[in-house]
């Protein structure tokens, strides 16, 4: 039936072996919605693999995210690839059609991306549509995992049918620039990873206490004063703009946070009396609080950073941070006691923390950007618009259930990162905690849950940097991108999931990605560095 | 989000202490009134350093602290005996140099130490880095030379470390000239590290280094570093860039686990077919008879003992593969059921066996030591076995197992005796009663009750190193280096000549979560903590100094090309840029 019929003939005269082993139906990370496959395998010969755009194709030939991509992806299927013909290999053409509908070629992705896509592969050829440039994106991720080589190191792919859509909309990733500060190379590495699990948001928490890193057009003080070093521990105009290339070019949002009132010890440096100043009995003590909230200053001063950073980051979203205020440096300062007073908010420090989110909420809506928070927000009872997101982060399951219920049930759009802090680390396989969550569990209506537009893995930087970084993100990450993007009936078996985890974490590795192992074995190409 | 009470909690034990670098009695030992003010002006930094440490503040007040030389300077792991002073001396990258005392026994036929020259000054000055101009700071002079002086007639370039060793080294660091001191090469490399850790780097990018003497030598001869290479292959790159890190903690024995039940990646001349079939894979994930040779002198170059590791009769699994007839077939019923349990000690031919691996092995590793393993024998193969049973009731050890892995042990000590090796044994090996030769050194590795097996392994007159509390390969949130730090060895009870039987510890770094990706990281510094248990004196035990140094001891390591992960928030002047 397949014009492989031929070369079969071909190699089981020369390679007897080859065919005359079933090669298993190579698995797709994380699971596509629908997929099924067939033992029929075609050769596929790297010299004569071609990408190309349908002739109905609203993208064509200059696109930029998918020129890029197809450079990207021919490498990343030919690891090994120089140049050199395969003798063994038959030399058939193989053609990866792709078709969008619609081009977005030159746009950002963002919340209202269609990553939907349907791949075919048939014989010699693999159709791929999808309705935008970013659902192709994740066919031609989904077409790299399913190629793989044979004991002779020859290309194959198998027949299959893949229809496949995310469940969320939202699926994140939090790096923590502050606590330690992350050379652009472990960024862009991460980013690289992060297409590999289709996630599509990267969470770039960029400042907080310990250092403010973010180099600001108009307040270059904030890292020049604020950072570990001024100049070799910060990230320019350029590094900020290279990681949203970068990540464009994957399908991956950038969503900064500049996380405020509190943990911004680091703010204060770079800019006089926007912290609040902490008393000892009448005197300040010298020390410094949350960002002072009383003063007209510190809201020009926001929303002179806020312009700024919206203009920087292209994404329609900006987390505006908004947890884990400590009160006591607010209490013990009579100006903001004075304040207080005057707006009637009695000794409810929450309500003065609701008027600061407020106003930093309504500055950046005048901006035009939705802003997410954590759920420490929504606790306080906050008016905050409608199109606010919260974030829930506290919490063991019954808890961050119960928010999650809460939270929908006021009618607001809810992001899942408490049961994805993967800074937190244990001996064994902790994968499979966060594998088996699940975000939709909670008591409310089908309303409500449609709510939970996705989740975010958390790296925070305490413990973190450069040195250990990838390998205590990957394959760990993974586990919770499936979660996000697969149907959960189809992926409930955490047992089921081991070997294809296994077999994914080979594929990272191949790729350059310093994923660590699951358990014992081996992988046919072992990480190489260090 | 970041959940601060657990990561922001104040620790008590960070609270100023004796301040890292030397106590006060010593300082003022050497140092005149004037310099005493200074110093206390310094100690006054350390104290803010170690105050803002506790509340996590570690980037606060930075600024200010930048130009105290000693802060720039952390040794680790501490020596015993150690004097400065604020005289400081230049290093010229163009004239300074490390060479052979005119008295030395050693000269430059002496490999070793040539090659540690070069070493050490790559790790001074960096590879090819142009040096800076100090503009501000005033010095009396250069210091234009390190003469290393060996001072026994036989300096034993190109011998082997071991276990009798004498590691210990004396530095005059003085202008012109600094003087290291040290009985043979192995105490000379110690000392070309603490020269190394002495130099400190300024705001110009110039390197100094401040008039200090220091006279060291380790509390403990056997400090070792495990890693299991059979859960995970380990590339050679990685073993030897761990070399080199153990090199930079003083660590002195590489403990090879180099094979288990997973994979038998160890290349055998006499029989080849054990990594053949045995391995992962049978050309890319194995150690080729070149490789081991490699590890070998890679590590007597930085004074590393390999001790090789092979474990049995349990942990044997993967030796079957490629050896038929070695294990115990289980039986399911009265028929055998397909799978394989220990070796089998019953038959003759797995002693012909041994006895010429056995040979290999001893020819292969020049350590006068060979771990044997001994641990984990499940006996439930045994037990279904009726050959075995049948042997039970011969020998008349009834249903005790036990006695037949001692009686395996046994049989398997004597054939490694003939070799001339000593043999190291995991703990179980003295729990079962095995008649051992009087210099085995017993592992205790079980962590419910290591005092009692201390007491009981050394009243018993046997030498015992321990492992239980330094298993690095179980992971926690937070800074568990805090935790191995705070091991005190000889805290069990037993007399003077017991406690002088502990001859040192391990970090082990079992292999079942752990390969290339994330080896070293999860290794270093956590090793580090153990390092220093095992050389510095006993009362080197603050955590809060420890903390200060070791956070620039990390930073050292990653300017060194060591991934070695953080120990909390913060930042190294040269981060580690990955790849």
């Amino acid at each position: 039936v397949f014009p492989s019929s031929a070369f079969s003939f071909f190699c089981q005269t020369l390679l007897l072996r080859v065919f005359h082993e079933v090669e298993q139906a190579y698995a797709v990370w994380p699971m596509p919605q629908q997929m099924s496959q067939s033992t029929d395998r075609y050769p596929i010969n790297p010299q004569l693999l071609a990408f190309s755009y349908a002739r109905d194709s609203a993208a064509q030939s200059g696109c930029s995210v998918l020129d890029a991509a197809f450079e990207r992806y021919f490498n990343l299927i030919f690891p090994d690839f120089v140049g050199l013909s395969n003798i063994w290999s038959e030399p058939k053409p193989f053609t990866v059609s792709v078709k969008v509908k619609n081009g977005e070629c030159d746009g950002f992705p963002d919340e209202g991306s269609n990553e939907s896509y349907n791949l075919s592969v048939s014989a010699g050829q693999a159709v791929l549509k999808a309705e935008s440039v970013w659902g192709a994106l994740r066919g031609l991720e989904s077409f790299s995992q399913l190629v793989y080589q044979d004991d002779y190191n020859l290309y194959f792919v198998n027949k299959t049918e893949i229809e496949d859509f995310p469940r969320f909309q939202f699926r994140g990733l939090l790096l923590d620039t502050s606590r330690h500060y992350l050379p652009m190379p472990a960024i862009l590495k991460t980013l690289d990873a992060m297409a590999y699990s289709k996630f599509n948001v990267f969470h770039w928490h960029i400042v907080d206490d310990p250092s403010f890193p973010y180099q600001s057009r108009n307040y270059p003080d904030l890292s020049s004063k604020g950072a570990f070093h001024p100049m070799t521990h910060i990230y320019t105009q350029s590094d900020v703009k290279r990681v949203i290339y970068h990540a464009r070019l994957r399908g991956i949002r950038v969503v900064p946070e500049f996380d405020s009132p509190g943990h911004t010890q680091s703010w204060g440096k770079g800019q006089p009396d926007l912290l609040t100043s902490c008393y000892k009995g009448k005197v300040p003590s010298g020390t410094f609080g949350p960002v002072n909230p009383t003063l007209s200053s510190t809201y020009q001063f926001l929303n002179g950073l806020f312009k700024e950073v919206t203009s920087v980051f292209p994404d329609s979203y900006l987390h505006l941070g908004g947890d884990e205020v400590d009160f006591t440096c607010w209490r013990s300062n009579p100006n903001v006691q004075a304040f207080m007073a005057k707006m009637g908010f009695g000794s409810d420090y929450t309500k003065l923390e609701s008027y600061y989110m407020e106003n930093i909420v309504n500055i950046t809506a005048a901006l035009n950007k939705t802003s997410i928070v954590w759920q420490d927000v929504f606790d306080y009872r906050e008016r905050i618009p409608m199109d606010t997101v919260l974030e829930i982060w506290k919490g063991v399951p019954a808890d961050y259930r119960a928010e999650l219920g809460r939270i929908t049930l006021a009618g607001y759009r809810v992001l899942l990162s408490a049961p994805w802090y993967i800074n937190h680390i244990s001996y064994g396989q902790d994968w499979r905690n966060a594998y088996t969550v699940q975000p939709q569990n909670f008591s409310g209506t089908e309303q409500q849950k449609k709510l939970v537009i996705g989740g975010e893995v958390c790296m925070w930087g305490e413990y973190v940097d450069a040195t250990n970084l990838t390998p205590r993100l990957w394959p760990r990450a993974s586990a919770a991108a499936e979660r996000l993007w697969s149907d959960e009936e189809k992926t409930s078996s955490v047992d089921k999931a081991f070997p294809r985890l296994e077999d994914f974490r080979c594929t990272l590795i191949r790729r350059g990605i310093q994923a660590e192992p699951l358990f014992v074995g081996h992988c046919k190409h072992e990480y190489s560095g260090l | 989000m970041t959940e601060a009470s657990l990561s922001k909690t104040p620790n008590p034990q960070l609270l100023p202490g004796c301040c890292g670098l030397g106590c006060p009695p010593l300082w003022a030992s050497v140092l005149t009134a004037p310099t005493m003010a200074a110093l206390r002006l310094l100690s006054v930094w350390t104290l803010l350093l170690t105050v803002t440490v506790c509340d996590g503040w570690l980037f606060d007040g930075f600024a200010a602290r930048r130009h105290s030389e000693s802060d720039e300077v952390a040794l680790w792991p501490l020596p015993q005996k150690f004097q400065t002073s604020v005289d400081a001396f230049r290093l010229s990258s163009a004239s300074f140099q490390i060479v052979h005392a005119k008295e030395s026994t050693a000269g430059p036929s002496c490999s070793l130490l040539q090659n540690a020259f070069r070493r050490y000054y790559s790790y001074i000055f960096g590879n090819g880095r142009k040096h800076g101009k100090n503009l501000e700071n005033v010095f009396d002079a250069d210091l234009a030379e390190l003469q290393v002086q060996i001072t026994s007639a036989d300096p034993e370039c190109d011998g082997y470390p071991s276990l009798k060793s004498d590691e210990s080294y004396q530095l005059e660091v003085n202008q012109p000239t600094a003087v290291l001191k040290a009985a043979s090469v192995w105490g000379a490399l110690r000392g070309l590290e603490t020269f190394s850790q002495l130099v400190y780097e300024d705001d110009y990018g110039g390197q100094n280094i401040n008039k200090t003497s220091i006279s060291d030598f380790p509390r403990f001869a056997h400090r070792g570093i495990l890693l299991d290479s059979s859960r995970h292959y380990l590339p050679l790159k990685v073993i030897l860039a761990n070399l080199e890190a153990m090199a930079m903690n003083k660590f002195n024995v590489f403990h090879w686990h180099i094979v288990d039940d997973q994979s038998f990646p160890f290349q055998s001349r006499t029989f080849p077919d054990l990594s053949h079939k045995g391995a992962y894979h049978p050309y890319t994930h194995v150690y080729t008879p070149a490789d081991v040779k490699m590890v070998i002198e890679f590590a007597r170059m930085r004074g590393i003992r390999v001790l090789a590791e092979f474990d049995s009769p349990g942990h044997t699994f993967s030796w079957g593969k490629g050896q038929t007839g070695l294990l115990t077939p289980c039986f399911s019923g009265s028929s055998p059921s397909g799978t394989f349990g220990p070796v089998n000690p019953i038959l003759n031919s797995t002693y012909d066996f041994m006895t010429r691996f056995f040979k290999e092995v001893s020819t292969v590793f020049p350590d006068a030591y060979i771990h044997l393993g001994g641990d984990e024998v499940d006996f439930s193969c045994w037990k279904s076995n009726p050959d075995i049973q049948k042997f039970m009731d011969q020998q008349g050890f009834g249903q005790d197992y036990r006695k037949l892995e001692s009686y395996y042990i046994q049989r398997l000590l004597d054939i490694v005796s003939t070799t001339n090796k000593g043999y190291m044994v995991w703990q179980e090996v003295f729990d079962n009663g095995v008649k051992l030769k009087g210099d085995t050194v017993v592992e205790v590795w079980m962590n419910n009750n290591v005092d009692k097996e201390l007491q009981n392994v050394t009243g018993s007159g046997f030498t015992a190193i321990l492992s239980a509390p330094w298993y690095l390969d179980y992971i926690s949130y937070g800074q568990d280096w805090k935790k191995y730090y705070t091991v005190e060895p000889l805290n069990f009870e037993g007399t003077a000549e017991q406690k002088k039987l502990v001859i040192g510890g391990e970090a082990c770094l079992w292999g079942e979560y752990v390969d290339a990706t994330n080896l070293t990281p999860r290794l270093w510094p956590r090793a580090s903590a153990v390092g220093e248990r095992l050389w510095s004196d006993e009362n080197v035990k603050d955590v809060g100094s420890a903390y200060d140094r070791l956070v620039k001891h990390r930073c050292r390591m990653v300017r060194r090309g060591i991934p070695a992960e953080p120990l909390y928030i913060g930042f190294c002047p040269h981060e580690y840029s990955g790849n």
